[in-house]
């Protein structure tokens, strides 16, 4: 309780956790309001915001009511950026725990490839990866993994190293443990606090390349998505710029809200970690 | 100058081994790709299915694996990236045509972002804590949040739309017949949309790095030496806590160069800006999978160059780096 009081101290963490809050109650409740296909025709196309109160934001060049689609965006929003960044920290944990606790050769390869990956503009790589594989909905989300799990390794590797040095490791050692079950049940669990303080960041940077795919429309075509409605609405951009502006406010809220909250995270830990 | 040898020879060997990783990735992707170089070649010429096993055996394609990606190392030794399926024309040639387009724009972007979030963020380090301190922070984590693709789209309603104040889209007026300083000037204009919208998103991240760099300096001695000796408060802000701060901004410099380039993707397609990001979209649009990673390629060694540049620079900013080896 006194942890959570220390988090919402600032402003700026409570704003973040309220947005994260209202976002995630839109995603869930989103089948409760709107049951039926959030791409079914809803009413006339082109209906402007706040003219029709069953349509709230309007509709969009279909006759598709905006809200609707805004909350059903929203579950893709939250399912890909969540996975995606699950997924990155993952894998940057285990191949940054491999290099920093084997050392050597292993070491080497492995952070050489993620030398390259990190070369590649990740974006670029996501985009080919879902281009050549083919747009669905996982397939987006091991597209965002794959261009965002170095940054997690490097710091992995980085806490690997003075870890692996400690007594209960070599302690580890000495009652015959296998290396690797040294590594992954000794070693990675104590190195996981600085991963998981990148979380914040990579859930963001995982929604807006999400967003950004769907635009170029590489999304998967069977869900609403954000990026998808500013597609959509950017081919009537002169006459109905509302269609592209709504789902853009709302990718600039959740993406905020992320920011936020995780900056209240890292601010509170670093309050407790000075007074310790 | 030895000193700048020995960083430049130390980091090449380190590159090469990279680009030899995303080559080897690259190739595997395009092995992964449904159909290959004959299948594309038949679909765009309409040619004879018969000449299919004809055609792959010419080209190598009933090779193994290994001697396949021999020879596309070779080929790639020989700055040979292939033909391009929907251009019907050498990869290299296309993306020659585009590079400096894309140049032109990452570098004015990372201009803007740099210039302006190291000012905001010197203003705001200034005074660590104050009002403007706090607003700057928020509001640039605010612009940190925008989608670029977005940003540029509400530019374009606003300037372009309403206001008419600049054109929509393109990298010049069509058949205007211009030359000179005329056509510079029409090619500035209509980057100015593009430009923002790639540069305000980063400008956050320098606004920050710099205040926090700042706030770190100000805790130093030399800072209290500065006071004692009673310099003046703006002497103090630029030529001891800014210039200290300085240094690490030049390394997300390269950093963040890969970065810009994948944002670039997005901006370009928004502002049709005929760059390397806008045919990276074309490419994914025709399904031309080699024409994709050779950009990719390209890009890759792009960042590497970006790279090498910024660590020379940050060799000549600050004279300890690379010093020990060259002496040893």
């Amino acid at each position: 309780m006194n942890r959570l009081r220390r988090f919402l101290r600032t402003p700026e963490a409570i704003a973040g956790v309220l947005i994260l809050a209202l976002l995630l109650v839109m995603a869930l409740a989103a089948p409760l309001f709107f049951p039926g296909d959030p791409q079914a025709i809803a009413g006339p196309a082109l209906l402007p915001p706040f003219q029709d109160w069953r349509l709230p934001l309007g509709t969009d060049r279909l006759g598709r009511d905006v809200l609707a689609e805004l909350f059903h965006g929203a579950r893709t929003s939250l399912a890909v950026g969540l996975a995606a960044a699950a997924a990155a920290l993952l894998i940057g944990a285990v191949v940054g725990t491999l290099a920093g606790f084997a050392g050597g050769l292993v070491d080497e390869v492995l952070m050489r490839v993620t030398d390259a990956f990190q070369t590649v503009p990740g974006f670029l790589l996501a985009l080919a990866f879902v281009s050549i594989v083919g747009p669905s909905l996982s397939v987006v989300v091991a597209a965002i993994a794959l261009s965002a799990w170095t940054g997690p390794a490097r710091v992995a590797r980085a806490e690997v190293l003075s870890i692996r040095e400690r007594d209960y490791v070599t302690g580890a050692r000495v009652i015959g443990m296998h290396p690797l079950e040294i590594a992954f049940r000794e070693v990675l669990p104590n190195a996981l606090p600085p991963v998981l303080a990148l979380s914040s960041v990579i859930v963001a940077a995982a929604i807006l390349t999400e967003a950004a795919l769907s635009f170029l429309g590489l999304g998967d075509p069977n869900r609403v998505t954000w990026g998808g409605m500013i597609a959509e609405g950017r081919t009537v951009l002169r006459t109905a710029p509302f269609l592209s502006i709504i789902p853009g406010i709302a990718l600039v809220l959740t993406v905020l809200g992320v920011y936020l909250a995780g900056e209240g995270v890292v601010e509170s830990t670093a309050v407790r970690r000075s007074l310790s | 100058m030895t000193r700048a040898l020995t960083i430049l020879r130390r980091r090449l060997v380190g590159s090469v081994f990279v680009l030899l990783i995303v080559v080897i990735g690259s190739f595997l992707l395009l092995e992964a790709a449904p159909g290959d170089a004959v299948d594309a070649y038949i679909v765009s010429t309409g040619g004879d299915a018969g000449m299919i096993e004809l055609l792959r055996h010419r080209w190598g394609l009933d090779q193994s694996e290994l001697t396949r990606l021999a020879s596309y190392l070779w080929a790639l030794l020989h700055l040979d990236l292939g033909q391009s399926v929907t251009f019907s024309r050498p990869i290299r040639e296309i993306i020659l045509e585009r590079l400096p387009t894309t140049l032109i724009l990452m570098g004015s972007a990372t201009a803007l972002s740099f210039g302006l979030g190291s000012a905001l963020g010197i203003y705001a380090g200034a005074r660590p804590g104050t009002f403007r301190d706090r607003f700057l922070s928020i509001g640039s984590l605010a612009l940190y949040a925008v989608p670029g693709f977005w940003l540029g789209l509400v530019l374009i309603v606003v300037f372009a739309v309403d206001l008419r104040w600049l054109p929509i889209g393109g990298i010049e007026t069509i058949a205007s017949g211009k030359t000179g300083l005329t056509r510079a000037a029409d090619i500035a204009t209509h980057l100015v949309l593009p430009v923002s919208a790639l540069g305000f998103i980063y400008l956050a991240l320098y606004l920050r790095m710099m205040r926090a760099g700042m706030a770190e300096a100000w805790r130093q001695d030399f800072v209290l030496a500065a006071r004692a000796r009673g310099l003046s408060r703006r002497r103090i802000v630029l030529a001891h806590v800014a210039r200290n701060a300085l240094l690490p901004l030049v390394t997300m410099l390269g950093l963040q160069s890969a970065q810009m380039l994948g944002g670039s993707v997005v901006i370009e397609s928004v502002f049709a800006v005929p760059g390397l990001g806008r045919l990276a979209q074309e490419a994914v649009a025709g399904r031309d999978t080699p024409l994709l990673l050779g950009i990719i390629l390209v890009s890759a060694v792009l960042v590497v160059v970006i790279n090498l540049l910024v660590d020379l620079a940050y060799a000549f900013l600050d004279p300890r780096v690379g010093a020990g080896e060259a002496s040893a």
